[in-house]
């Protein structure tokens, strides 16, 4: 076997980050995404543009202003420290924090585009029927934009597994604690263990491979319905 | 009559440009022109099936709107007996609404969609599930997904789905507006259906007469944004001052009681005396039409029209003619529609009949208000289904 328990660890850690960061994802991103879909003001392009941020910043970049947002001189790092007792740099809780700002787009504008598609006149309809706000989310949204969600929840859940550069500035590389698959790797690397270095890059490829594969086949199975897509 | 009408509506609404900043829009003395205004004030009847018609346009279906809670008007007052409902969101209104587009739930099936408005009904003294699956025969639909409907089918199921939350009223804007015409009279029996079984009332929106005129009890005609006029179905199609009465297609409608069948010519003779023993015996045959054979017993009611061109006018009863319906009646009203032709408004039993005739035959009969004279009617439109 030539996965070493740092190397399980390491597996363990990631999954446990992408898990955590992709439930609170859906929780934020789906009002979110809501809002965006549905604003006419000119606000909204301003919050849609800092959603977007992450895809074209370098993650160092975000990664540094996080690292000093999270320091206790400042404000984010000093209330938290106040609430939790612990610092949000170099801990697990500073990795979630980082995850969610860093895989938000890949939740949030799969739902925007999946929302902006959904016939809005079903949801009067319901209304009448005394359908309150959160009956018609979970009966008539959710099922009816059900791709979006799969499809959100699936790239914000991989995109997090993959992150490095982010985790690199504000978790640093504590074995079990905030050492993730992509920076063992990167040790590998650097101490020319090519072997292990190959398991763990290869396991990721496959991983992502094969979630991509069910992502399109899933959207292929569903795609043909013409569910809550707008009826002329 | 007030004690009946027990739908109190009152309802403002302004449409401005869409520049115009909402905060604007509240206030009206700021000079700003509206787009269009809506402001209707009415009572409507309890009981029946109460019509707004007008022309595309003229608010109609914004009023339904504002009715249902859809649309926040600025001004609207809106209670159904004791219970005021213009404070209350939609959701707490109860009210059933059929919308134009249908909007089913694409992902459910019949079933799923006739489900989903059951579960939430607003009581338990509403109609059962399948009590509305046989009014509106959708028993063999139930498995269906909505896109395996026709557009017929698809309003069915949609007025279905209304109904099973046990409305206060039932508001239906357009149903029938994209469908075909066979599947539109099959709707309109199984609407008449409904309202024969359920007690409530029923606010509909059309810009269609005939379907009107087959369904209505009362009448309210609109026209950009305003009330022009309402009343009784019956009274309203034979008033000479309203726009409807000069419309080409002009009719009026009758309620008649079946009298008897003849089954050697299969005929059908209807009373226009609603209390059947005047009819039969006060009105004696100058009272009575004939029609197709019916499949009704004697006393039950028919809806008949009979359009205003379809109507002439002799002084003595014309005793060789085709024609078999001649009824005896006073005229009540003359109205000249143009230099060439006047409308004659006639009364026979309680009931109005109109007849359009030339200008020319109004100065040559000397007709006048309070004369008696026989009317010659060359068809009668049956609205009610009851036909063999």
């Amino acid at each position: 076997m030539n996965l070493l328990d740092s190397d399980i660890s390491a597996l363990w850690l990631t999954l446990q980050l992408a898990a955590v960061t992709t439930v609170i994802l859906m929780v934020v991103g789906a009002p979110l995404a809501w809002w965006l879909s549905r604003s006419i003001s000119r606000f909204a392009s301003v919050i849609e543009a800092t959603v977007a941020l992450p895809l074209i910043l370098p993650p160092t970049v975000i990664g540094f202003y996080l690292l000093i947002a999270f320091s206790p001189d400042n404000f984010l790092g000093s209330g938290w420290l106040a609430l939790t007792g612990q610092p949000l740099a170099f801990t697990f809780s500073g990795l979630v924090v980082g995850s969610v700002i860093y895989s938000l787009p890949f939740v949030v504008q799969p739902l925007q585009s999946g929302f902006q598609h959904f016939d809005h006149k079903l949801l009067e309809a319901a209304e009448t029927m005394g359908a309150g706000t959160l009956d018609r989310f979970i009966h008539l949204i959710i099922p009816l934009t059900r791709r979006a969600f799969v499809t959100a929840a699936l790239l914000g859940f991989a995109h997090t597994m993959g992150e490095f550069g982010v985790v690199l500035m504000i978790g640093g590389n504590i074995p079990g604690e905030t050492q993730v698959l992509s920076i063992a790797l990167y040790d590998h690397v650097e101490a020319l263990d090519y072997q292990r270095a190959h398991w763990l890059a290869g396991g990721l490829l496959a991983f992502s491979f094969t979630l991509l594969i069910l992502l399109y086949g899933f959207n292929r199975q569903h795609g043909v319905s013409k569910a809550g897509v707008k009826q002329l | 009559m007030s004690k009946d009408k027990n739908i109190q509506l009152s309802v403002e609404h302004y449409f401005y440009p869409k520049k115009c900043v909402k905060k604007e829009r509240v206030t009206k003395d700021n000079g700003q022109e509206a787009d269009f205004s809506l402001a209707i004030k009415a009572q409507l009847p309890n009981r029946g099936i109460t019509a707004i018609y007008g022309p595309s346009g003229c608010g109609k279906t914004t009023l339904l709107r504002c009715i249902a809670g859809l649309e926040i008007a600025e001004q609207c007052q809106l209670s159904i007996g004791d219970i005021d409902l213009a404070s209350l969101p939609t959701k707490q209104r109860q009210l059933g609404y059929v919308f134009q587009e249908n909007r089913l739930f694409p992902h459910l099936s019949v079933d799923g969609n006739l489900e989903f408005s059951y579960k939430r009904r607003f009581s338990d003294n509403g109609p059962s599930k399948q009590q509305v699956i046989d009014w509106l025969d959708i028993e063999k639909l139930l498995d269906r997904k909505p896109d395996q409907l026709s557009g017929g089918q698809k309003q069915r199921v949609s007025i279905a789905r209304a109904l099973l939350t046990s409305p206060r009223c039932l508001l239906l804007d357009e149903p029938l507006a994209g469908v075909d015409s066979k599947a539109r009279n099959l709707i309109l029996q199984h609407m008449k259906t409904v309202a024969d079984n359920l007690k409530i009332p029923m606010v509909y929106v059309s810009h269609n007469l005939d379907e009107i005129t087959r369904l209505a009890d009362y009448l309210m005609i609109m026209d950009q944004g305003r009330l022009v006029a309402d009343g009784a179905l019956l009274d309203m199609l034979s008033r000479l001052d309203l726009d409807l009465t000069r419309q080409e297609n002009a009719a009026v409608v009758l309620n008649t009681k079946i009298v008897s069948h003849d089954d050697h010519y299969s005929l059908t003779q209807l009373s226009l005396g609603l209390d059947l023993n005047l009819g039969s015996i006060g009105g004696g045959a100058d009272t009575e039409l004939a029609v197709g054979r019916l499949c009704g017993e004697a006393g039950d009611t028919v809806r008949v029209r009979i359009p205003c061109r379809d109507v002439s006018i002799a002084l003595e009863k014309p005793s060789q003619s085709s024609i078999l319906n001649i009824l005896s009646g006073v005229i009540t009203d003359i109205e000249l529609v143009d230099g060439a032709r006047a409308i004659v408004k006639t009364e026979v039993l309680g009931q109005s009949i109109l007849a359009r005739i030339t200008r020319k035959s109004l100065e040559h009969l000397t007709l006048e208000k309070g004369k008696s004279v026989y009317l010659q009617i060359k068809t009668v439109a049956l609205l009610s289904e009851t036909l063999v």
